[in-house]
């Protein structure tokens, strides 16, 4: 894209807050989700999982299932068509379906489609599976060892070094600068290990699929997902359909966060109706969402940080050991890349290692991999500045990147709002307000990307003079609502008479997932480009009515005007007067813009917490919170700040509560709500956010990602404020009672 | 000529420089010209890299331009949630 595309103006409808046009049908319950949808004839789909956490399958015996009343098929992964040639979707092959071994407790292993659910699950428990049970491991610093369990044999990239196991996919090193001369020059240099949980994304909505395949290989596919064309892709590669022959239409979601961007009952629901020729719906227990989609990685962290006494970073090194679960991911990679990015560092080295372990296959969690590194980073940040008597907010300011910068993964920042965070919590009442006992408070900064990617939009003149607007992308954060709003913009009409709809595969060509805080910036602006060629076509419908060329037209407010004093003279003709009479000028009109929208421009934010800690309990208690964050240009404000505080709520309870934990035979033991303790409103106090506006030049109006960026600070921030609470240096999450309990014991 | 910078596990595939250079007015130029020149980079390639280029950051389009004066930097495919 090019650089320049922002351009300063007025706004009359981006910035405002109007009601959300999704939001009737949602709390009516009139909105149709994953499990909503149904078809007539349709059988209940079910899988049989793994209870070994690492296990050769040795045999399979579905006789007696396939034989009961009401199964109408039984598929293994002998059943499976095709095996991938890419190494990725032979990934998601294996992880929909264990081939030669089970790799995590509730890997898939069989599956049944029945006339019922009682039926189905009755034929589970008549399949034998034969399993000779392998040594496991769970822990990153363990699966790396030599001797450690290995998962897969002969996966390791190239730079993976021979001292560590085939555990170990990718090494990637980043970093500019010798951090052995800096740390020479610093005051003072700390250096700490930390670790963190597997967490999930704790979305509302069960993975949740409905498909149909016949056996001409034409298929249809409902499904909650953050891309139904990434939905269509993989399953006609994983089946060795046609991806044309297969139209995926995506319900609403109830949440994703990252871990709706891959697939994992749809194959398996396709070939199921494939096999019994009727329609098979498939959707996830809760137990099974925890067990067999996608969490976070847990890591283990080194970091190395030097300081002057004036709060100078004069080096920093960082060895980021993620484990992704059963398959190659890149979470340490991304982990290596981000911490370090908010500063001006001359000497930097980082280190990123991704790990397989018996678990399930880590998904993305908004920003993959970044909440981590910061935790880290910004956990010695903070101790530097309170060793060293220093305001942690200067420090941060005095190190902070800016435009120019050249950024620790390497390439030199453009026009970037990290400093402007940081102004706007130094200056912000949160953080001169007065604590109280065993009170703290915590502040740190974070990073993340942002993407764009491929994005198709249509846009239709309807003859009444309302406009239709179909988009690829599920609506996961109000995007119905941004678009409604920047098309409406653009035209010069009430948003309101424009309804977006998210449209099924084969009505757009190909959209990038919902994902890497894209939607925003790469559909808003191909939503602006097809609206500009909507108006361009109207212009020309205006001309040839006036008879004058449609180089002397100029769109004002709505309307097509006359331009230049050799236009002559007509009164204005409105969107809806021109689409009145679109069918005597040459038919219906409609605006098209597809793109790869690269360039998208990346995020800052910096948040504050104050929490206080019962030293008799050990409980941490949120006392106050506040989100600063660059948004480009906010289109909603209000569903920006939803952006912010959902992402600080869910960085919260990775700090405190949420974590995986497993038996000593590796099986998960809280796969549930009631043992996996995710915030609720009563834990918390109103999220406070600041929305900063620094235009990203890439964007029209100088919009920014902001999905993400909101749960990269919350882990440290929260573990700063707990450890200036408590007096005592947290460096394990989660920072639960008994952990917190323990180290004030330890003082 | 471009100058491309290489994070440092890429650096050391190709004898531990960090900066190689590469005739390429665009990406398509750009990264058949490394894979060319530095067989050794291939496999990354093929499993997809990200280019920023003068600060932005590129995946798949071709027709990017890239000039001698750009700051060009070789970054692992990134994904997102």
């Amino acid at each position: 894209m090019p650089k320049d595309e922002f351009t300063p103006r007025t706004f009359s409808v981006v910035g405002t807050r109007p009601l959300r046009p999704d939001g009737i049908d949602k709390v009516t319950g009139r909105a149709r989700y994953g499990a909503d949808i149904s078809a007539p004839g349709m059988l209940t789909g079910m899988v049989l999982r793994s209870p070994h956490a690492h296990a050769r399958i040795c045999s399979i015996d579905t006789s007696v299932a396939a034989a009961m009343p009401g199964v109408k098929a039984v598929i293994t992964r002998a059943d499976f068509p095709v095996h991938p040639e890419n190494n990725g979707t032979a990934d998601v092959l294996d992880n929909c379906m264990a081939d030669k071994k089970a790799l995590y407790d509730g890997h898939a292993v069989a599956a049944v489609a029945a006339s019922s659910r009682r039926a189905a699950l009755d034929a589970l428990a008549t399949i034998k599976v034969v399993y000779e049970v392998l040594p496991h491991v769970l822990d990153v610093d363990e699966a790396m060892k030599l001797d450690a369990p290995i998962l897969h044999k002969g996966r390791k990239q190239e730079g993976v070094p021979a001292d560590v196991s085939d555990n170990v996919l990718t090494r990637t090193e980043y970093g500019h600068g010798d951090p052995e001369i800096g740390f020479q020059m610093a005051d003072l240099v700390i250096e700490r290990q930390f670790k963190t949980a597997a967490t999930h994304q704790g979305y509302i909505e069960p993975h949740s699929c409905l498909a149909t395949l016949g056996s001409d290989g034409q298929g249809d596919l409902w499904v909650c997902t953050q891309g139904h064309y990434m939905a269509r892709n993989t399953c006609a590669e994983i089946l060795g359909l046609d991806s044309g022959c297969l139209r995926v239409t995506p319900s609403e979601i109830g949440g994703g966060f990252g871990g709706k961007t891959t697939v994992f009952l749809e194959p398996t629901a396709l070939l199921l109706s494939q096999k019994s020729g009727r329609p098979v719906k498939m959707t996830m227990t809760r137990e099974e969402v925890f067990r067999a989609s996608g969490p976070t990685a847990s890591t283990s962290i080194d970091i190395k940080i030097g300081m002057t006494k004036d709060g100078t970073i004069t080096a920093a090194k960082g060895d980021y050991r993620y484990q992704n679960g059963a398959y190659e991911a890149m979470n340490g990679t991304l982990g290596a890349m981000t911490g370090f990015a908010p500063y001006d560092l001359d000497h930097v080295n980082t280190v990123g290692w991704d790990v397989v372990t018996n678990r399930p296959k880590a998904a993305a969690y908004r920003a993959p991999g970044a909440p981590m590194a910061a935790f880290a980073v910004e956990s010695v940040i903070d101790e530097l500045a309170y060793k060293l008597g220093l305001d942690p907010i200067e420090v941060r300011l005095k190190n902070a990147a800016r435009e120019g910068t050249k950024s620790a993964y390497g390439p030199t920042y453009p026009a970037i709002g990290l400093e402007a965070t940081l102004k706007a919590a130094k200056s912000h009442p949160h953080w001169s307000a007065p604590l109280g006992e065993n009170q703290g408070r915590g502040v740190a900064c974070g990073f993340w990307f942002n993407f764009g990617g491929d994005t198709c939009v249509s846009l239709m003149v309807n003859p009444d003079g309302t406009v239709s607007l179909s988009e690829g992308n599920p609506d996961i954060g109000g995007s119905r609502a941004a678009m409604s709003m920047m098309a409406a913009e653009e035209l010069g009409i009430p948003m309101e008479r424009v309804r977006t709809i998210i449209a099924d595969t084969a009505a757009l060509g190909q959209n990038e997932v919902t994902d890497g805080s894209r939607v925003t910036f790469a559909v808003g602006l191909a939503t602006i480009k097809a609206a500009r060629h909507a108006i361009q076509i109207m212009v020309e419908r205006a001309a040839m009515t006036w008879g004058i060329d449609p180089e002397a037209v100029e769109w004002v407010d709505g309307a097509a005007q006359p331009a230049g004093p050799n236009a002559g003279k007509h009164p204005p003709m409105s969107l809806a007067e021109i689409a009145a009479i679109a069918s005597n000028t040459g038919g219906p009109i409609s605006g098209h813009f597809e793109v790869n929208a690269e360039g998208a421009g990346v995020s800052f934010g910096t948040h504050i917490a104050d929490t206080e800690v019962d030293p008799e309990t050990g409980a941490v208690k949120i006392i106050r919170y506040t989100v600063f964050q660059d948004a480009g240009k906010a289109v909603h404000p209000s569903f920006v700040e939803g952006q912010l505080q959902g992402g600080a709520v869910q960085g919260i309870g990775w700090a405190l509560n949420e974590e995986y934990i497993y038996g000593k035979d590796g099986t998960l033991q809280n796969a549930g709500f009631l043992d996996y303790r995710i915030p609720v409103a009563s834990d918390l106090p109103m999220i406070d956010t600041a929305i900063l506006e620094i235009p990203n030049p890439g964007h029209p109006y100088g919009v920014r990602g902001v999905g993400e960026t909101g749960i990269v600070p919350p882990l440290a921030a929260v573990a700063n404020s707990v450890s200036r609470a408590a007096g005592v240096r947290m460096t394990s999450l989660p920072m639960s009672p008994p952990k917190v309990l323990a180290a004030l014991k330890k003082m | 000529m471009v100058t491309v910078r290489l994070w440092g596990s890429l650096a050391e595939l190709v004898d531990g420089k960090r900066e190689i250079e590469i005739t390429a007015t665009n990406l398509r130029e750009l990264l058949e010209g490394l894979g060319e020149a530095y067989p050794a980079l291939k496999p990354q390639i093929s499993r997809g890299v990200s280019v920023a280029i003068d600060g932005r950051i590129y995946n798949d389009t071709w027709a990017t331009p890239i000039n001698e004066t750009s700051e060009v930097v070789l970054l692992n495919r990134l994904v997102g949630g």
